[in-house]
């Protein structure tokens, strides 16, 4: 019988090609553990882990300071990743929740923090106006509106599109022509000629509700003060304006007859 | 004679980065991130590329801090384990100009995973942006590399020298909104002796961290507000702080007995 020497070099390159040992080389011990462990831990998952079904109430957000804190010193992201979280939290464990089961209150304090982190985004307004004013519940809807106007206020060359989004909402949904007058002047307000990016049909917007509520007067003052002080540029606009005019007359003549 | 010694030191160092599989570990990473910001941008309604490229960077960055920082560490523990600091020692070489080779070769290695990092983000911001946040990430790096290279020799222990990266890194993020918060209303209405102490502690940590919360922001890539100013300012900051790292290390360095 010949034996042959195996050389360490040989032995080195053995374990390089193969560093495992054969499975043969395991206890049966541990191989039952093994299959043991792991079907106790699929039984475990199957009977007793079943997933959560209780809804998480949307609790207050702590302060800004703490957010920022907590960021590492990079808000935008976490500005980002907050408004995400926000915006899925009415999906828990595959429920749906509807926006009347949400807390309108923390959910306002949530969008106002992440506005805070990052001033810029348009997001956290576009979903206050477009997105959670979607209920039926007229407090919930006031709360979202008002505050689009509070951070249009701060902001009204960037947001005045979703102040414009929560007039509309005020004035056929929630059916508060005061409201939206109000958010509607507001716009007028802000759209000085030159400074701002307003455009002109959002700054008119404050007469149709003054002529919904019957101010005729009110809204032909406001198109007098537009044609004078030379607001309007567009041959168009004015030519409408002027037609408006003429109808917001002739309507409040029809009105003192009455 | 020195400076050949460094670079020959050097190319080691990316030759066991090579080796040790650190490049696919970064690529992996790479493709984690990439797979997230993907199934976010499914979920977003609006400004969805911002987010996208927020998100990723955010995550890249502390991919990059977390395989650097423990690349640095771990090779340096195995130095010290396998004895091969010993054999460089033997050598006619400086401690100098050891622990500078194995800076040069850690940061080189720092440098490239800042630019593979910030090419993955041209898919959603313009090269000018992002050539300002990846020189910005290659600083961060710069220093995380030398902050790692010191624990490591204060800490000989992979735990305990990752921990203390950690910590440094972390506060270092945090600490100018730990300044905002102690120049805060609450804390001005109640202060006593223990405020006091606290406010001069944050204040003197302040001093002796870099500020990387103006380092590799996510506003320069969602609103482009990057600009050579704001390099000037992390150049100089890198410069200082790395040399200061350094000057620590060599002290810490030639006090020990080999």
């Amino acid at each position: 019988m010949v034996v042959r020497k195996v050389s360490d070099n040989e032995k080195e390159s053995e374990f390089m090609n193969n560093p495992q040992r054969s499975l043969r080389s395991v206890p049966r011990m541990v191989i039952i553990l093994l299959i043991a462990s792991f079907s106790g831990q699929m039984f475990w998952f199957q009977y007793f882990l079943p997933p959560s079904a209780q809804v998480q109430p949307l609790r207050s957000p702590p302060s800004v300071s703490t957010l920022r804190l907590l960021s590492l010193g990079d808000t935008i992201v976490t500005a980002k990743i907050l408004m995400l979280w926000l915006q899925s939290f009415d999906n828990q464990n595959g429920q749906f929740l509807s926006y009347q089961q949400l807390n309108y209150t923390a959910l306002r304090q949530w969008l106002e923090r992440i506005i805070q982190l990052d001033p810029r985004s348009q997001y956290p307004l576009l979903v206050a106006s477009h997105v959670y004013s979607n209920v039926t519940d007229p407090v919930k809807m006031t709360q979202m509106l008002e505050l689009v106007y509070e951070q249009f206020l701060l902001e009204p060359n960037s947001r005045w599109p979703w102040l414009a989004q929560a007039t509309l909402l005020a004035k056929h949904r929630l059916k508060n022509l005061p409201l939206a007058l109000k958010y509607a002047r507001s716009i007028a307000k802000h759209a000085t000629p030159g400074m701002t990016k307003i455009p002109t049909w959002a700054r008119e917007m404050q007469l149709f509700i003054l002529e919904d509520l019957g101010e005729f007067e009110q809204a032909q003052l406001i198109i007098g003060g537009m044609l004078t002080n030379e607001q309007v540029t567009d041959l168009n606009e004015i030519k409408f304006l002027n037609q408006k005019l003429q109808e917001l007359a002739a309507k409040s003549m029809a009105s003192e007859g009455k | 004679m020195a400076s050949s010694q460094i670079l020959i030191l050097a190319s080691y160092v990316i030759i066991e980065a090579i080796r040790t599989r650190f490049f696919w570990v970064m690529i992996i990473l790479l493709l984690i991130g990439m797979g997230s910001t993907l199934f976010i941008g499914s979920i977003t309604l609006i400004e969805t590329q911002a987010i996208q490229s927020s998100w990723l960077a955010a995550f890249l960055r502390l991919a990059a801090v977390y395989i650097v920082s423990l690349f640095v560490i771990t090779s340096m523990v195995r130095e010290f384990h396998e004895h091969s600091i010993y054999l460089w020692l033997s050598l006619p070489m400086r401690r100098s100009t050891y622990l500078l080779g194995k800076l040069s070769g850690f940061m080189m290695v720092a440098l490239l995973t800042a630019i593979l990092y910030g090419v993955s983000l041209l898919k959603y911001v313009s090269w000018e942006v992002v050539s300002i946040w990846t020189f910005s990430l290659g600083c961060e790096l710069f220093i995380v590399s030398a902050a790692s290279l010191l624990c490591v020799l204060t800490f000989p222990q992979t735990i305990q020298a990752f921990s203390m990266v950690l910590g440094f890194y972390v506060l270092s993020r945090s600490i100018t909104a730990m300044q905002l918060m102690i120049q805060g209303p609450l804390w001005q209405n109640v202060y006593n002796w223990t405020d006091f102490i606290v406010n001069q502690l944050v204040d003197l940590l302040a001093r002796f961290l870099p500020p990387l919360s103006q380092f590799t922001e996510s506003e320069w890539l969602v609103y482009a507000t990057g600009n050579l100013e704001n390099l000037w300012i992390i150049i100089v900051q890198t410069a200082i702080y790395v040399t200061l790292l350094v000057a620590m290390s060599l002290f810490d360095w030639y006090r020990k007995n080999l």
